[in-house]
């Protein structure tokens, strides 16, 4: 080593270190200032968040009771009604559109995760399209085909065709997401143990991308739960029991659209009792999904 | 286990002994352990970084090589649940002394990662200025200088002078590595980390980056961690051999120059490992 080839490198690191010590402090606060509009940001975004939760949780709160969960509606005037024939209509609701939507929504992701060509191009911009339409328009359409022609009459199944639409998307991307997320090597050994495409799907990919997958259907089913214009032109709502899907049925986000703007105290709360129950449902689906998948991957993993 | 960082005194000193006290020293630890969450991962680990030389971390997988490199430049600080205990100074200055700033000290102790990773919505010159530009240097004339020299000093330049706007992305892997020690270099540290350098390059493309790092001494002190002992005896000086305790945490086994311990090892743990009967 010699001295005379290591000077200039001295004097640049001695400059540069004088540089960044000169300017730490002013970096330092610039770093900060950053950080705590960061933070503000966040605290801001979560204001409306909070505020409606605690208003829903105290306006919705009171109305809870068994009689809530367990009666059925009653005429106006008349305390002690319930949602009963509510929960039920949305459980078959939306069970039929998500047994229709999560296979047909999962086997697109496949397609979708496993190809890149033109037709893939095309269906990702379909489904990114149909997740754009306001769920009105799908309800427009659901009326036309099922309610004006189709089946001739408002029915549940209906609901469920509309519902089921608004889910497809959604289920289709978080699906294609969940499956990319498999690294290629696991379907390359699949590969080159000498399986077949669909058997290495099957056996391999699915099964791996598992978290992933239940994680994007119940979003899609908590968001599909609580659509309301879909329902409104295709099971219009009902004030009596009845568990058959050919038939009108009601539905607990129908119960906020027309109790929540009534003259009677009784029936607006019931509304507010119904909009804390479709929280509720989201919150459940959503950190149940998430428990989990949580679960599975530990399972797999440790 | 006697004190590894001196070499048993009835040993005949090698021709190239290094200078293992701290007056040759940039860098010295002294009892270093590092946990996550409670979990201990590398044990009282002792060894001095000889200053212009090669030190070497060598061991099996799980042995603490990585998680020791990462301490010197305080990176674990971005990991929640770890805790470095034990004295690391380079030169007089404590490492986690309270007057430290950590990112003055990695703009003194660089690092070179496993993957090539230029920053891709970069150019060759953007990539070779970052860490310049990121510590507040603004003189053009200063960033140029640094940059033709840093490039240099990789092996970089005379293949990129004439495309120095162009995205590193189009630098094959041993070039885009080199390019990632061109960056950590122009900030001109006084060590520079390397972890596993070579892993992810074919062999041409790590006889270069061997190559590079003996002529990169006299500037730069250098730690590498390495699997591969072949590298760790072309390109050392002096060799940190650890491996796994019976917890799991990594443990010194050995710190010797290379020819020493690749020679005639005093344990024989480092002569089973260096000769290939384990690991």
């Amino acid at each position: 080593m010699t001295i005379m080839a290591a000077d200039p490198v001295l004097a640049r690191r001695a400059e540069i270190q004088r540089i960044a010590e000169a300017t730490d402090h002013r970096r330092q606060l610039l770093s900060r200032l950053a950080l705590l509009a960061c933070r503000a940001c966040l605290v801001i975004t979560l204001i409306p968040l909070v505020a409606l939760l605690v208003y829903v949780v105290i306006r919705g709160a009171s109305a809870w009771s068994w009689a809530f969960f367990s009666h059925l509606p009653t005429p106006a005037g008349i305390p002690g009604g319930g949602i009963w024939n509510a929960i039920v209509g949305s459980i078959i609701i939306d069970a039929i559109a998500a047994a229709g939507a999560i296979p047909f929504g999962i086997a697109a992701g496949l397609f979708l995760a496993d190809s890149d060509g033109r037709i893939a191009g095309t269906v990702r911009l379909a489904a990114d399209v149909l997740s754009g339409v306001p769920s009105i328009v799908v309800a427009i359409f659901a009326y036309a085909v099922l309610v004006a022609h189709g089946i001739g009459h408002f029915s549940a199944v209906a609901a469920s065709f509309a519902i089921g639409i608004l889910m497809l998307p959604v289920i289709m991307r978080a699906s294609e997401t969940a499956i990319r997320g498999v690294p290629t090597v696991l379907s390359e050994a699949g590969l080159a143990l000498g399986a077949r495409r669909a058997t290495i799907a099957r056996r391999v990919v699915l099964p791996a991308a598992l978290p992933g997958l239940l994680t994007g259907v119940l979003l899609a089913v908590a968001r599909g739960a609580g659509e309301t214009a879909p329902l409104l032109l295709t099971t219009i709502n009902s004030q009596f029991f009845s568990a058959s899907p050919t038939k009108p049925l009601a539905a607990v986000p129908l119960v906020i659209y027309e109790n929540g703007i009534q003259a009677y105290p009784d029936l607006v709360k019931i509304a507010w009792g119904s909009a804390l129950f479709l929280i509720v449902m989201v919150l459940v689906l959503s950190v149940g999904s998430r428990l989990v998948a949580a679960r599975l991957r530990r399972v797999r993993y440790e | 286990m006697s004190d590894p960082t001196t070499v048993p005194a009835a040993a005949p000193p090698a021709p190239d002994a290094v200078p293992l006290a701290s007056p040759g020293a940039v860098m010295t630890l002294r009892d270093v352990s590092v946990a996550f969450s409670g979990k201990v991962a590398v044990r009282d680990v002792s060894f001095d970084v000889a200053i212009n030389q090669v030190t070497a971390l060598i061991g099996p997988s799980g042995s603490g090589k990585t998680t020791l490199l990462r301490s010197l430049n305080r990176m674990h600080d971005m990991t929640r649940g770890a805790v470095v205990s034990g004295s690391i100074k380079l030169g007089t200055l404590d490492v986690y002394g309270p007057a430290m700033a950590p990112t003055l000290l990695r703009s003194r102790v660089g690092m070179v990662f496993q993957r090539p990773n230029p920053f891709p919505t970069m150019s060759i010159y953007d990539n070779a200025v970052s860490g310049l530009r990121f510590n507040g240097v603004r003189n053009k004339a200063l960033l140029d200088e640094a940059a033709e020299s840093a490039l240099i000093a990789a092996a970089l330049w005379d293949s990129v002078r004439g495309r120095l706007r162009a995205h590193a992305s189009t630098l094959s892997g041993g070039e885009q590595q080199r390019l990632c020690i061109a960056r950590a270099l122009a900030v001109e540290p006084e060590v520079l980390l390397m972890d596993e350098p070579t892993s992810s390059l074919d062999p041409s493309a790590t006889k270069r980056i061997e190559e590079l790092i003996g002529e990169l001494k006299d500037r730069v002190s250098i730690v590498i961690v390495t699997h591969n002992m072949q590298q760790a005896s072309r390109v050392s000086d002096t060799c940190v051999f650890l491996l796994m305790g019976e917890d799991r945490a990594g443990e010194l086994v050995e710190a010797a120059p290379t020819t020493k311990l690749f020679s005639a090892p005093s344990d024989p743990r480092t002569d089973d490992y260096v000769n290939g009967r384990f690991g």
